[in-house]
């Protein structure tokens, strides 16, 4: 028997892909997914195997990879956040027409709360959009070991299959009891034409991916993944029946509420028949799931119209945010056990810029600028500089999507916004902002682009980024005119020659680019402990000889 | 038997680092363990937060309901008091006595503590000072951990010194004992030697 490992929900994954003969994992940094990436990345059986595991580009080219391995016959995964689903959603959703050769796991992790995104979009609608299995563990050791289910399930029946993590799965420790690890896929590409989407074929395609839906729900009910649990007696919530999905049975199982029975789903399509007995010995459902009232609208469909169901739709839980003990403590009727009031001497500390970060530098430099310019708006993005719309900067006018600092400053320089300006991190370009850049570059757009480039994907801690070395090339290949493709080292000390060339590429009636660039502060802490770890151990190997 | 913690502070004052070393000490004594942990942008000098549940018994739940957390133990005093509708009854806080100023409406410093000391069960410790007196000024968390040891309670303080030895081993001999007696001197402190 192998020992129990103390693991993150996101480690649990990587370890169970790993343990399912892994041969792939494809991803763009994100939280709260990237640590799946990263324990392949360094875990030594991964590397001895010679697992792929480097970084990619974005979500699309991700997936695109992945399908590719899994085309070759091997087992892939790609990873993503919530928000890189609707990067990759065109493979994604084609994926389901060609079927998989090796097995291919689309591994979500979604974000209730927004602890660190942008919106709160629930994975699972893409899962049933596309008409494919899903599953969504509720602790680590069911993380860990609905990656070898899933990978079997794809390959039994050709379909991607999902995989939805949340937050609070992703970034909680628990022990994981491992297996063997099993050997990996040989190679052997399919020769099957169902891989050409041509009309024609995808037509025929897309009818045997709906002739796969009866077995795909009869797989689910038969699941032990999904199960009805008896209830508990006692006072109160006469009728009651539960659905809990994913990670919400915790929450129930802590509350410990009298009721008629539970319904535990962590596999979709949803066990229908498991549903509709508990509706029948109940006379009311509450659905507890973490994210969006997807269950509670399907449930309707099952149950009927006119049958009370209870969820976020309702208000017996919040309509947004993720679920807590309390919250789901509330809608089964438990008394708060809250001893204390809020203190008094207490204010918010939002995230900020590192001391000393280049982004800083940047903006104190911008901002100096864009005073003398009244219609002056700067377009954000996504990355650690996304800070730099709180105070004491408060520069930013939009951060929306990756990308999408470069494409609304042309779109707001068409309206006639002058000066247009676009601020995008190194990575978030190379993700993202190539192909809007392309778009201003032909519309001879008069915008002024800061790429500020730290290096490394910063946000996410430190990752490789796709383009480092390469962004002035990149740009001039594009079709900048070279000579407004302007580099500067954004210190305090060069503030006033940072400004100096934001007022000329400003002037420039045209699509210019400035690349402030300094290595991100945390790297370079990490890079300078690392070579002195180097250096220390040459030493001490060199006292041995 | 159950303990429930809220690990909490400033991005970058080393709470994971608390958190890992409790973690470890207690799986190495056989106990059931949930850790939820905050990662990403959280954790650029914004406050952050770790609930920690260590049971003989299996744990449901990932996060502690209000009114549930044993301990608080914080590296900030105000971070202590963000979540304070967590602490049950009879629950204690151990916390940094010295604020980290990075928020330009930071509390008034002496309501601050009033507040705190109106509190039953504070324990407060100059950590900062008390690591640096050690030669340790990284070392302000394992003080920290070092006062809440006999809190803790359900995991010894000789697992928990033993826990820092491996945890940190793989960074040198050196800075394994600075960790442990930082740890040491904490639970000195707090035995009020």
């Amino acid at each position: 028997m192998k020992d129990k490992r103390l693991l993150l929900g996101d480690e649990a994954i990587a370890l169970g892909a790993r343990d399912s003969g892994l041969s792939g994992v494809y991803a763009y940094p994100g939280t709260p997914s990237t640590e799946i990436t990263e324990f392949i990345q360094n875990d030594p059986l991964c590397i001895q195997r010679g697992i792929h595991s480097r970084w990619c580009t974005n979500e699309k080219t991700a997936m695109e990879a992945a399908l590719g391995m899994s085309y070759a016959g091997k087992r892939a995964m790609v990873c993503m956040k919530h928000v890189g689903m609707n990067v990759c959603a065109d493979p994604f959703v084609n994926s389901a027409l060609t079927g998989v050769n090796g097995g291919l796991i689309v591994l979500v992790a979604d974000d209730p709360s927004m602890h660190s995104s942008q919106n709160e979009q629930d994975s699972r609608y893409y899962a049933s959009f596309a008409m494919i299995p899903l599953f969504e563990p509720s602790n680590q050791q069911e993380a860990y070991d609905m990656v070898g289910e899933a990978f079997a399930l794809s390959e039994k029946y050709s379909t991607p299959v999902m995989i939805r993590m949340v937050t609070r799965l992703a970034h909680s420790r628990a022990e994981v009891l491992p297996r063997e690890t099993a050997p990996q896929n040989a190679l052997s590409p399919s020769s099957d034409m169902g891989w050409v989407l041509l009309p024609a074929i995808a037509r025929r395609q897309y009818l045997k991916l709906i002739d796969k839906q009866p077995a795909f729900l009869s797989a689910s009910e038969s699941s032990p993944c999904n199960a009805i649990l008896p209830g508990r007696e006692g006072e109160g919530n006469e009728g009651l029946g539960i659905v809990a999905c994913g990670i919400g049975i915790n929450y129930v199982n802590e509350a410990s509420p009298a009721c008629t029975g539970i319904v535990k789903v962590s596999r979709y399509p949803l066990p229908v028949q498991m549903i509709r007995d508990l509706g029948s010995r109940s006379s009311r459902i509450l659905v507890v799931e973490d994210g969006q009232p997807f269950v509670e609208h399907e449930i309707k469909a099952i149950l009927g119209a006119d049958y009370p169901v209870l969820g976020r739709l309702t208000g017996d839980l919040p309509r947004t945010g993720e679920l807590n003990p309390d919250n789901v403590g509330a809608a089964v009727g438990r008394p708060s056990s809250r001893a204390f009031p809020d203190a008094l001497n207490m204010a918010p500390r939002p995230p900020q810029l590192c001391p000393g970060c280049g982004h800083r530098d940047v903006y104190a430099a911008l901002n100096e600028v864009a005073a003398s310019y009244p219609g002056a708006r700067i377009f954000g993005d996504i990355g650690c500089y996304t800070l730099g719309a709180l105070p004491p900067y408060r520069s930013l006018s939009s951060c929306v999507d990756m990308g999408a600092s470069i494409t609304m400053a042309k779109g707001a320089a068409d309206a006639g916004v002058f000066p247009a300006i676009a601020v995008i991190g190194d990575s978030t370009f190379t993700h993202s902002g190539m192909t809007g850049l392309l778009d201003a570059v032909n519309g001879n757009a008069n915008i002024t682009v800061i790429i500020s480039d730290n290096l490394t994907t910063a946000m996410t801690g430190g990752q490789d980024s796709a383009g480092t070395s390469k962004y002035e090339g990149i740009c001039i290949g594009l079709g900048v005119d070279p000579a407004h493709v302007r580099v500067v080292v954004p210190t305090p000390a060069k503030i006033p020659e940072i400004t100096g060339i934001i007022r000329e590429e400003i002037q420039y009636k045209g699509v210019s680019v400035i690349i402030p660039r300094r290595e991100c502060i945390q790297s370079a802490r990490r890079h300078a402990s690392a070579r002195a770890k180097a250096a220390a151990a040459a030493k001490t190997k060199d006292g041995e000889k | 038997m159950k303990k429930d913690i809220i690990l909490c502070g400033v991005g970058g004052q080393g709470i994971l680092s608390i958190a890992t070393v409790i973690g470890q000490a207690a799986t190495s004594s056989g106990l059931h363990l949930k850790q939820a942990e905050v990662h990403g942008m959280s954790q650029r000098g914004g406050d952050v937060e770790s609930d920690l549940r260590l049971s003989t018994q299996e744990i449901a739940s990932d996060l502690i309901a209000e009114g549930g957390a044993d301990l608080i133990i914080s590296m900030e005093p105000m971070e202590a008091l963000r979540y304070l509708r967590f602490l049950s009854p009879d629950g204690a806080i151990i916390t940094a006595s010295e604020p980290f100023v990075n928020i330009p409406n930071y509390p008034d410093r002496d309501a601050l503590t009033g507040e705190l000391s109106s509190l039953p069960n504070v324990t407060k410790g100059d950590i900062a000072a008390l690591a640096q007196s050690v030669g340790n000024p990284k070392g302000a968390n394992m003080v920290l951990l070092g006062m809440a040891a006999s809190s803790i309670g359900i995991v010894s303080e000789s697992d928990l010194r033993d826990a820092i030895g491996s945890i940190f081993s793989a960074k040198g001999e050196k800075v394994v004992a600075l960790n442990q007696a930082s740890f040491d001197l904490g639970v000195k402190v707090s035995k009020g030697e």
